[in-house]
């Protein structure tokens, strides 16, 4: 069991890689044109959604070649659409979470993330998955719970995914 | 066969709509009454007025969407229709709230279940707030008239599979069921009224009472964020608006402000308390927003080994008060049961785990079934829901923690469910929890739904309804807002939706939205004119 201070500690960090995060989040939105959040996902965000997705969708991606790469490009494009379509409030907040994830000190530290996102394998982000999604703190599970919803929605949401849980599609209108 | 668009029909034929996304300019509109909110409070208060003879403008914050646009996808609906991506979390984000956000509001989007206001519901509002003139006999006439108006009636159409099983289950283990009543017309029972009802079947107010009232000279300003209440002298002078981004997450600088005699409120139990709470409201009992509720709502799936295409057919027909009618109303929480659409993306969103548990479930998602507990949140002093607070930007936040009181009903709900599922023949079923691996008998589920872990996340809670925060009562002690809707520190606003609330329902709300906007709008009506009410039907 964690004592008190570690939970305190852990606390701490995550309060001060946030924040930091949250900087170089801040100072990214500064660059956008006009002030706006940008439409889409940034590299770094790509990449991490593109290493979320083999893990979220183990099974159900193609095992391999190009119809997978295809089917993870998708998928991030749509997170990336999705993300676009949350309130501005839930945009920042994932903004942040992204920053915090694309920060290699947090990666490591809160995500236990020893590799960066490009080289991080399947299993390993599964790993971290797990942690989170069983986390004492509630911020915590609460990031795994947005990762699910994101890149299971993006997925489920693609008529390409129907055909392999037997759902047909919306009837034909006249 | 083509299928008739009212709404593109009705701007053909001249209706005053203004499209706020387009203003290149502040604008300022003048009305006798300024409806904000097109949902089923707001639609309902448009008609009336309209028809009174009052100049109405109603003001939406979402678009203008119509059945040449419902296309039955998740990935479109979503976005367009819903609050915040039908994504919209509590502030511990324990709980996610489904809730329209379009040209009417929730009723474009919501399964047609209608139930009049519970009986116990009533008798506790009078006993414990005074609200003796909301009696049953008192609410009867509006909700005849709102049925008439909706077309609300029982379904005589088989159920789908779905709502089959929990027949089924309820008639193998004694569990009294019922059919339930729709507001539906030539219903073609497709299955996807959660996307925006295709064929126009669904009575919602998109085509019923805010076509009437825009063919009767009424206004509709969409795309507008109503953002404050102007007010003077204890009155409200203006209703200030922020015209928004076509796509309708970002503000553009225009403002649109609209001069009125009176206000009613129809945003909704989490845009009303917001508006109010930014426009700075009197509310010297610090009410404002609190004791805002919802259903909490359990989820569990049972594998069915044979096909439930949950997907197709009228989402919600069968429901079950057996949970509900056999506690004491001030008791422990009760709980009522129906089942949910399932569709790939809602089901797979709300589904636990991730990886090849996850996609194993998905593989039978066309023979699963699913089941809710919608948990009646409000009747006991440990029950007292959530508060709206507001963000930094101005934007309502919903903050309500599960109470243990709460979870005491979620942990019932859950074994409720289960066993009426093994009853219904389920193979196997899984409580909505990280932690539930699925249950192969009922005995192992009993085992296993004790040793779940009652704790925000990893037990998935939803709600597609909301209500109060602006409650009504006898005595301004306890509620912000008389029994007629009138907030009490301003004398020129009425309220006109779920927030009147002072508990949930313990019902899906719609029709008792309906039914207290028609008493209100009506009442209003005759003070505006000084004449009798219109019918509204």
């Amino acid at each position: 069991m964690p004592t008190r201070r570690q939970f305190i500690k852990a606390g701490l960090l995550g309060g001060a890689a946030l924040a930091a995060a949250g900087l170089f989040w801040s100072r990214g939105l500064k660059e956008a044109p006009g002030g706006a959040v940008p439409p889409g996902l940034t590299l770094s965000q790509r990449s991490i959604v593109a290493a979320l997705a083999p893990a979220i969708l183990a099974g159900a991606l193609p095992a391999s070649g190009e119809a997978r790469s295809l089917a993870i490009a998708r998928t991030v494009d749509g997170v990336g659409v999705a993300i676009a379509g949350l309130s501005a409030a839930a945009q920042k907040e994932l903004g942040e979470l992204f920053a915090l994830l694309g920060f290699a000190p947090a990666r490591v530290l809160l995500a236990r993330l020893w590799p960066d996102w490009e080289a991080a394998t399947p299993a390993q982000v599964a790993a971290f998955l797990q942690g989170w999604r069983f986390s004492r703190f509630a911020l915590l599970r609460s990031a795994y719970a947005g990762l699910h919803d994101l890149v299971l929605g993006a997925w489920y949401g693609n008529p390409d995914a129907w055909e392999a849980i037997g759902y047909p599609g919306p009837p034909e209108m006249p | 066969m083509t299928i008739r668009d009212p709404i593109l029909e009705g701007i053909g034929a001249g209706w005053q709509v203004i499209d706020a996304s387009k203003l290149e300019a502040d604008r300022e509109l003048e009305a006798d009454v300024a409806i904000v909110g097109s949902g089923a409070g707001g639609g309902i208060a448009a008609e009336i007025l309209t028809k009174a003879g009052l100049k109405v403008v109603v003001v939406e914050e979402g678009p203008l969407k119509s059945s040449t646009d419902f296309r039955m996808r998740e990935s479109d609906a979503y976005p367009q229709l819903y609050q915040e991506s039908a994504a919209r979390k509590t502030k511990d984000k324990a709980i996610n709230v489904l809730q329209g956000r379009c040209v009417g509001g929730s009723t474009t989007v919501n399964w047609t279940s209608s139930f009049r206001t519970p009986p116990t519901t009533l008798a506790h509002w009078q006993r414990e707030y005074g609200l003796k003139e909301l009696s049953v006999e008192a609410l009867a006439p509006w909700f005849d008239a709102v049925e008439r108006r909706l077309n609300i009636r029982y379904w005589d159409v088989s159920p789908n599979e779905n709502n089959a099983l929990l027949r089924q289950a309820g008639w193998t283990l004694g569990v009294p069921v019922a059919p339930m009543r729709r507001n539906v017309k030539g219903c073609w029972n497709l299955g996807y009224c959660g996307m925006g009802c295709p064929t126009n079947a669904k009575q919602s107010m998109l085509v019923t009472t805010l076509p009437a009232a825009l063919a009767g000279g009424a206004t509709l300003v969409h795309h507008l964020r109503a953002e404050r209440l102007a007010l003077r002298g204890g009155r409200a002078e203006a209703l200030e608006g922020t015209a928004m981004q076509a796509a309708g997450i970002q503000p553009l600088p225009y403002r649109l402000r609209i001069r009125a005699r009176h206000f009613v409120l129809a945003a909704g139990a989490i845009g009303t308390p917001a508006l109010l709470l930014r426009s700075h409201a009197p509310d010297p009992q610090r009410l404002l927003g609190r004791r805002t509720f919802l259903h909490p709502t359990t989820v569990a799936a049972a594998l069915m080994g044979h096909a439930v295409k949950g997907y197709a057919g009228a989402p919600q027909a069968i429901y079950s008060d057996h949970f509900l009618d056999s506690v004491p109303v001030g008791g422990p929480i009760g709980y009522k049961l129906e089942v949910p659409p399932i569709h790939p993306v809602l089901f797979a969103t709300t589904l636990h785990g991730y990886g090849e548990m996850h996609r194993n479930l998905m593989a039978e998602f066309a023979n699963t079934h699913a089941m809710l507990a919608l948990l009646r949140d409000g009747f006991h002093p440990d029950s007292p829901g959530g508060s709206v607070q507001l963000r930094d930007d101005g934007t309502p936040l919903l903050d309500y923690p599960i109470t243990d009181f709460v979870w005491d009903g979620v942990r019932r709900s859950w074994l409720t469910m289960a066993e009426l599922q093994f009853a219904a023949g389920a193979r196997r079923v899984y409580i909505v929890h990280e932690q539930c691996g699925g249950y192969a008998s009922l005995a192992a589920a009993k085992a296993g739904i004790a040793q779940l872990p009652l704790q925000p996340q990893l037990a998935r809670v939803v709600s597609a309804h909301v209500m109060g925060g602006c409650g009504m009562a006898a005595d301004e002690k306890q509620g912000v807002a008389d029994v007629w809707g009138r907030y009490r520190q301003l004398g020129n606003v009425t309220v006109c939706d779920g927030s009147l609330f002072p508990t949930s329902i313990g019902a899906n709300p719609q029709q008792s939205v309906y039914g207290l906007a028609a008493r209100n709008a009506s009442r209003l009506a005759e003070e505006l004119t000084a004449r009798p009410a219109p019918a509204l039907a």
